[in-house]
């Protein structure tokens, strides 16, 4: 719900507003004003956004000492040529690309697929809604600890597979190397799907019905419809939604840090790289500015990564 | 365009089948924290309690010296940070909408810039800057960097282009300063766009984890989200006191959902608008 609006919002922005004559003297009042009404929003975003930006970019060609006061020390890009040879950071980076592989393109599919349903024409469709979205209400650590509760030895989960033959004994999903992290998938699959389906729901319903109308005299059945209108008129939301996801993705640190508490076990199974940031900079001595270092590198890989993501799409919807 | 028959029956399956693994989680949650210990772990696949009890609820919230402390900090950080957005993004979002000051633009388009900032860039010269104000394991720390929020800020700012430019120059002729004209004209006429971010910033402060997992080191001093956490670690499968416990921290939001789905709905379209 909170993201930055593109080219549609742009042209709102009332730079050729109606030139009023007023004198000197109101203008002056009236940028004190402004700035007045501003004031709370520049401290803040000043002390806790921008200046972090750059102290951050500092941090990270330096090595950090908290013993008493805090110090620096300037090692160059040391930090970052540890980083590529930090055995952990490509465990972290291997395990954040698999769960971003899965979950960005699962989770926008089935987004589609849901809103589409949704708009079909039935009835209650603001009753299904509200049930759907109740996921995305709750916080990740009160459904972390309901999915590691139905994931659990004596969990549903288990019982269930367990009775139908599925599975001989119970596993202990969460704590077992190769469930861990798809048990993570699952849960947030299953907890982001409403707020895309929601998005692509607006985007649905500004899709022209005469086109659907057109397609009925020419003999489309509902699968060409779905194809040949549907998908390619929702490009720019899907441009959207995958954005936000990867975007979301990258950064898993709540599930990963409950589900293993904050060791990223087993077997380093759970460890994401917002994970790995954050030991290196708490949990570890001496090793803040490494921390940061890294931060940057995420940092780039999520505006890399979409970038590509946003040119690819739009080669896409040339078509 | 109405489907034909026997397709719409197939889509309320899918929808109905959605519906319920939709619920299935919650229900099972919700009817843990009745059963009492013994039923949880003698693993029967019986949905409902055998024998219901308020026992789970009476533990965490009597007998657990700290779990009702959380609720009350979740509460005083999530209201008083609430509070401080809504009027610090809706002064900010008028002046950028309203206001001609020197430098307008490149704030705005500055606040554009920061909105894409991913956090994980900020964590740790936010603790060092926390650190040196002296705020670490307080309040505050959890409360002003989340005081303003950037896309509520741009979502006001489209509010107050849109709004009527005459009610204020009603104000101005009946002697209104710009400040009065603010708080008592245009402040309560823009309840609607109020409510909607309102909402959504409380549901953010009260499902936020990271902050007071960095910032917080006294467990009486936790909000819900790291309590749980927490008490999970120190319970380890005591899981209808987990699920009491979890169930207790989504009660509030579900009641907010309920009561104001109609602003609800609407942040959603602000969101499905870009």
């Amino acid at each position: 719900m909170t993201s930055v609006p593109h080219s549609n919002q742009q042209p709102v922005v009332p730079t050729g507003r109606p030139p009023k004559p007023k004198k000197e003297r109101a203008r002056k009042g009236e940028s004190l004003q402004g700035y007045t009404f501003m004031l709370p929003t520049i401290l803040i975003m000043l002390v806790f956004t921008l200046i972090p930006i750059g102290y951050s970019l500092f941090l990270s060609f330096t090595r950090v000492n908290l013993f008493g006061g805090v110090s620096f020390e300037f090692t160059g890009l040391t930090n970052y040529s540890n980083a590529l040879q930090d055995e952990r950071v490509w465990i972290a980076l291997k395990n954040t690309v698999r769960y971003v592989a899965f979950v960005v393109p699962i989770q926008t599919i089935i987004a589609l697929i849901m809103a589409a349903v949704l708009n079909s024409g039935i009835r209650f469709q603001n009753t299904f809604r509200t049930i759907y979205f109740l996921p995305t209400l709750t916080s990740s650590s009160a459904l972390t600890m309901i999915f590691m509760f139905l994931f659990s030895l004596n969990g549903p989960v288990n019982n269930a597979l367990v009775s139908v033959g599925i599975l001989p004994e119970p596993i202990n999903f969460v704590n077992e190397t190769q469930f861990a992290l798809a048990s993570i998938m699952v849960m947030n699959i299953w907890a982001t799907v409403p707020y895309y389906m929601t998005i692509y729901l607006a985007g649905l319903q500004d899709i022209p019905k005469s086109l659907y109308e057109a397609a009925d005299l020419d003999g489309a059945n509902a699968w060409q419809k779905l194809t040949k209108i549907t998908v390619p008129n929702l490009a720019p939301i899907t441009n959207y939604v995958i954005l936000m996801g990867l975007i979301g993705c990258f950064q898993l640190f709540d599930q990963a840090y409950i589900i293993s508490g904050g060791s990223g076990g087993p077997n380093n199974a759970t460890l994401t790289f917002s994970l790995l940031i954050y030991q290196y900079a708490f949990k570890t001595l001496g090793t803040m500015g490494y921390a940061s270092a890294l931060a940057i590198l995420l940092t780039i890989v999520i505006f890399t990564v979409s970038m590509i993501a946003r040119r690819l799409n739009k080669e896409e919807s040339h078509y | 365009m109405k489907p034909k028959k026997w397709p719409r029956v197939l889509l309320y399956c899918v929808l109905i089948l959605y519906g319920l693994v939709t619920l299935y989680p919650f229900l099972w949650a919700v009817l843990a924290a009745f059963k009492p210990y013994a039923e949880i772990v003698s693993g029967g696949l019986n949905l409902l309690p055998e024998k219901p009890t308020l026992d789970n609820f009476a533990y965490i919230f009597t007998r657990d010296p700290l779990f009702p402390k959380w609720v009350m900090n979740t509460f005083i950080v999530a209201t008083t940070g609430t509070i401080l957005n809504v009027i610090f993004n809706t002064m900010a979002g008028y002046s950028l909408a309203r206001l001609r000051f020197a430098g307008r633009n490149y704030w705005f388009l500055l606040i554009l810039a920061v909105m894409m900032v991913p956090g994980q860039i900020l964590l740790i010269p936010n603790y060092l800057i926390m650190k040196s104000l002296g705020l670490l394991d307080s309040y505050s720390a959890l409360i002003l960097p989340g005081a303003i929020n950037f896309a509520y800020i741009f979502m006001m700012r489209q509010f107050f282009i849109n709004f009527p430019k005459e009610i204020e120059e009603a104000a101005q002729v009946d002697g209104l300063n710009r400040f009065q004209t603010f708080w008592k004209i245009v402040f309560p006429m823009a309840r609607p766009a109020v409510a909607t971010q309102a909402i959504f910033i409380f549901l953010g402060f009260w499902n936020e984890f990271m902050k007071p997992l960095l910032y917080i080191t006294s467990p009486e001093k936790y909000t819900l989200t790291l309590g749980l956490q927490s008490f999970q670690s120190q319970n380890a499968t005591q899981w209808n006191y987990i699920m009491a416990a979890s169930v207790v921290s989504i009660i509030p939001i579900i009641i907010l959902y309920i009561l104001l789905n109609r602003y609800f709905m609407q942040g959603l379209r602000i969101g499905g608008d870009k």
